[in-house]
């Protein structure tokens, strides 16, 4: 069941648009600023409300990379995995966090903490490498400055 | 030098509010388009100037525009959108006009949307760029409070609505009809063209999709003039363009120079030159879709028109430099791996053939592949094509191997002979 609230929010959204359909994505992000992440009974309860098919809506929400169809942690970690990032050097420093976190690239730590995804370029080639964490942007991230960073998230 | 596009930033490149923006004259060209000039005078003017789409297709935006039909018996609504999806690998010019300069973008967005007559129009933003996302929203409200936005506008009877839309990820939607698509809360799977989205786009109704440096640019060919915007740039292409570097050099950055500057003076004097101990071998000119230029490309004017008889283009005008102490396979595996994962799946080529590509170029880099995978490579960057694809999205993955195998064809073979990646110890 959508609680009040996000049918609230949802029927707001849909208020800009011609048809409720057009909503979907944003019902998605909607449901997932609340609950983390988009369970198969929110699909169903958004295609109900918005009237078009579950399908349609699960179509949509595995098609974009930031709707979560899987539990994630209380926080998220992107890693940029681009060209630049690459020739910059993330990759000892994905190896650093995933031997630190013991998870690799699509895994949530044992606590909750952390999930761990890549990401494609983040914007930042002039400050390579790049990370972000929930909506915070890191620039030229190190082995030696991870711990820190990190320190903030719990 | 006149450096328009970012004449108005702060040295320490923090937000331009309204009371700065209006103050340096900012909305001027806004209220003297509004006040005195028609859409079909403003759509002359920009298509005078040739200023040529920013995003990384060329294509004049004037001429663009002149397309959509301002008939308001025949349709009565129209909508112009600014692609802020900023997502090509080794780009990062549009987040700075974004984050340093908003109004200009919204300046630019008014006029813009007066040409075509648009009563509606929205900023698809990447979802990433939180700071752009905070920064245009403050501008959007304040641009909405002092009568730039909204009904009425400085009482010329214009009206129009701007939405901010954040995406939700996926390079495809930096395609215009895949982010037509996505703007419909559907996939982004790139549509059919004809008919074109000025003809039939957002909701079926005629639509503009311009990038955030070509709208940044309206205002001062308003304010200058078309002569003045074609004066300004080296070649015949009007204006200046956001060059930047990444990679192993000194000073990476972006920086506001004429149009046709040349890879020398941009990475040498720009960029402050290679990094001490590392040689350049390469460079992708406007990121990962755009193939690579050599030593020999050097003093070439970095423009949409003298990059084609070398075999690439300009795209997005961002550099992104091949050292001598990164594996040119691991390069261009890393962008293999990039387009593959970012196909929307739609068509066969696209879907089968980059993730084939990405495993041969894996296989090689490993030290297993074998000399028949150079001409399967080779086939791809042909098969996978333009022509044989829904859209330009394979095809701008073909541009880097294409040239890639081509350049650095002694490279892939040593990988092959010797079994194993040169670069790894």
């Amino acid at each position: 069941m959508l609680t009040e609230q996000e049918k609230k929010e949802i029927e707001e959204e849909v208020k800009h648009y011609p048809y409720p359909g057009v909503a979907c994505l944003d019902a998605l992000k909607i449901v997932q600023a609340h609950r983390g992440w988009v369970a198969d009974d929110a699909v169903r309860d958004i295609a109900d409300l918005l009237d078009i098919s579950s399908e349609k809506v699960d179509g949509v929400a595995t098609f974009y990379t930031r709707i979560y169809r899987k539990p994630v942690g209380r926080h998220v970690i992107l890693i940029c995995d681009s060209i630049s990032c690459m020739i910059m050097g993330y990759e000892p420093v994905y190896k650093h966090i995933s031997a630190k976190l013991g998870i690799h690239f699509g895994e949530t730590t044992a606590d909750n903490r952390f999930t761990l995804l890549p990401i494609t370029c983040l914007g930042n080639c002039d400050q390579a490498p790049a990370m972000m964490i929930d909506n915070d942007l890191f620039n030229m991230i190190t082995i030696e400055n991870i711990d820190q960073i990190f320190e903030k998230y719990e | 030098m006149e450096k328009p596009l970012t004449k108005h930033i702060k040295p320490d490149g923090s937000q331009l509010n309204l009371k700065n923006f209006v103050q340096d004259g900012g909305y001027e060209p806004v209220r003297k388009v509004l006040k005195g000039m028609s859409p079909a005078e403003v759509i002359d003017v920009v298509v005078a100037s040739n200023l040529l789409g920013r995003g990384g297709g060329g294509f004049s935006a004037g001429k663009k525009w002149s397309f959509v039909t301002t008939d308001k018996e025949r349709e009565p609504s129209r909508y112009l959108i600014c692609n802020a999806d900023e997502m090509e690998p080794g780009t990062f010019k549009d987040r700075m006009l974004m984050e340093e300069n908003p109004h200009q973008l919204i300046a630019g967005m008014i006029i813009s949307s007066y040409a075509i007559q648009a009563d509606k129009s929205y900023i698809f933003l990447r979802w990433a760029y939180k700071k752009s996302e905070t920064v245009l929203r403050k501008a959007i409200a304040e641009a909405y409070e002092a009568g730039f936005l909204g009904k009425n506008i400085l009482g010329s009877g214009y009206d129009l609505e701007l939405y901010l839309h954040t995406s939700a990820g996926r390079y495809i939607c930096g395609e215009e009809t895949g982010l037509i698509n996505s703007l419909e809360g559907k996939r982004a799977t790139p549509r059919d063209k004809p008919p074109f989205p000025a003809i039939s786009g957002l909701f079926g109704k005629p639509t503009v999709v311009n990038n955030v440096e070509t709208l940044s640019c309206v205002p001062h060919i308003i304010e200058n003039g078309a002569d003045w915007f074609r004066s300004i740039s080296l070649t015949g292409e009007g204006g200046t363009k956001l060059y930047g570097v990444s990679g192993r050099v000194k000073n990476p950055g972006i920086w506001e120079l004429p149009l046709g500057a040349t890879m020398r003076e941009i990475i040498e004097q720009h960029a402050g030159g290679m990094m001490d101990g590392y040689k350049f071998r390469g460079a992708l000119p406007g990121g990962a879709s755009t193939d690579f230029i050599i030593e020999e490309h050097m003093d070439i004017p970095l423009d949409f028109a003298s990059l084609v008889p070398v075999g690439s283009r300009l795209g997005t005008g961002t550099l992104i430099i091949l050292d001598d102490k990164t594996c040119p396979v691991a390069f261009l595996h890393n962008l293999e791996k990039f387009f593959a994962k970012e196909s929307c799946g739609w068509c066969t080529p696209c879907r089968e053939g980059l993730p084939w590509v990405e495993k041969i170029l894996e296989s090689i880099e490993n030290g297993t592949g074998k000399e028949k995978d150079i001409e399967t490579l080779k086939f791809h960057t042909w098969y996978c094509g333009p022509g044989h694809t829904f859209c330009a999205h394979a095809p701008g993955a073909m541009e880097p191997l294409q040239s890639g195998l081509k350049y650095f064809h002694d490279d892939f073979m040593q990988h092959i002979n010797e079994k194993h990646c040169p670069w790894r110890s």
